[in-house]
């Protein structure tokens, strides 16, 4: 399976799709090796997180909670909760990882919300393949390097505060977040857990607060049963919405990406 | 701090979470309610994440400065402006809010 026969495998629309979340999720990358070194954790932190986790959103949660004074261990904790939603990924795009053990082992690495949106737009076996390992692959190079350049930028900057840096850490979040809240049980369930958070931060240690915030999934309903806030549009595509839902969604990011470009 | 066991932990247990599926594939499936679940888990947390980080500093208020920035940013994001302009306005609205002597 080289990677000649991945890129002939796939139409054109698929490759240029896939190109232009590469390109989003490069911004992402190196807007979080910025804000953290900028915010004071060392070179290899931001690094070894994305090489070794490789998921953009528990990795702004981890450097976030340890940003903001919490402890290793809550840093952990919001990271797993976050990664807890790549199990059921894991199952949609098994068939995808057929193969021997060690291609196994290798690709379940890949596994991310956009590495499993492309392989579920697919449904002939070999598209599949293609579309899991050419996108897993991918993002994997492109988001490594473009967190080490940014780290390596966050450590030029000098006065943080006065760049207004610390706002990008929740405004990058928040950009990612905001497709995910189009059901209305979701963003019930959303604004609970934030108040709850909020509320809870002068009390509790640092860390906790974000945790805390799941009581607001008492508020998250059946699936398909809270009927989506927009024309009930989560209730039709429970799954592929499932698979979109996290950091860098294909149906947002690659219009976003497009613009970005532009 | 952000220790090296810290970041093995992280990384260890979303391992075992992506390694399940394919593992396991023709033997296991989840309950639609399970994803659900999972899938609102992770909004219901990085709203929470984006609420204290704006709102709060260590345990007391962060000042005005910054929630106005991200709210500038979540404006933009909902208007689908590009992700750099929305993380750039953001910045630049906490800064300039504080070199006008905003906390």
């Amino acid at each position: 399976m080289d990677m000649r026969s991945l890129l002939r495998t796939l139409e054109h629309a698929t490759l240029r799709d896939i190109a232009l979340v590469c390109l989003a999720d490069a911004l992402v990358g190196a807007s979080f090796g910025a804000i953290s070194v900028s915010g004071g954790l060392p070179l290899w932190v931001p690094i070894a997180l994305s090489v070794l986790v490789f998921a953009g959103g528990s990795q702004f949660a981890a450097v976030g909670v340890v940003l903001s004074g919490g402890g290793a261990l809550a840093a952990v904790a919001a990271g797993l909760v976050l990664n807890a939603r790549l199990l059921p990924f894991g199952f949609t795009v098994a068939d995808a990882l057929d193969g021997p053990w060690w291609r196994r082992l290798l690709g379940a690495q890949l596994i991310t919300d956009e590495s499993a949106a492309f392989t579920l737009q697919q449904s002939e076996p070999r598209r599949r393949k293609a579309a899991f390992w050419l996108c897993g692959i991918a993002l994997y190079v492109v988001w490594n390097v473009s967190v080490l350049l940014g780290a390596a930028a966050g450590g030029l900057i000098g006065d943080t505060d006065a760049l207004g840096l610390d706002a990008a850490f929740p405004a990058v979040l928040l950009a990612l977040v905001l497709p995910s809240l189009t059901d209305r049980r979701t963003r019930t369930a959303a604004v609970v857990g934030a108040v709850v958070a909020v509320g809870a931060t002068p009390f509790v240690p640092a860390g906790l607060p974000v945790l805390l915030a799941l009581v607001g999934l008492l508020f998250a309903g059946r699936p398909g049963a809270g009927g989506g806030g927009d024309g009930g549009e989560a209730d039709d595509v429970g799954e592929a919405r499932d698979v979109g839902d996290m950091d860098g969604s294909v149906a947002r990011v690659a219009p976003m990406a497009k613009e970005a470009v532009r | 701090m952000m220790p090296l066991y810290a970041v093995l932990l992280l990384a260890v247990g979303t391992y075992a979470f992506r390694i399940a599926g394919p593992l396991l594939g023709g033997r296991l499936a989840l309950s639609d309610r399970l994803r659900h679940l999972l899938a609102v888990a992770a909004a219901v947390l990085l709203v929470a994440l984006v609420a204290t980080g704006a709102l709060t500093q260590g345990h007391d208020f962060a000042g005005w400065a910054r929630p106005a920035g991200v709210l500038v940013a979540g404006v933009l994001a909902l208007r689908r402006a590009p992700f750099p302009l929305v993380v750039v306005a953001g910045a630049a609205t906490t800064a300039v809010l504080r070199l006008c002597g905003v906390g």
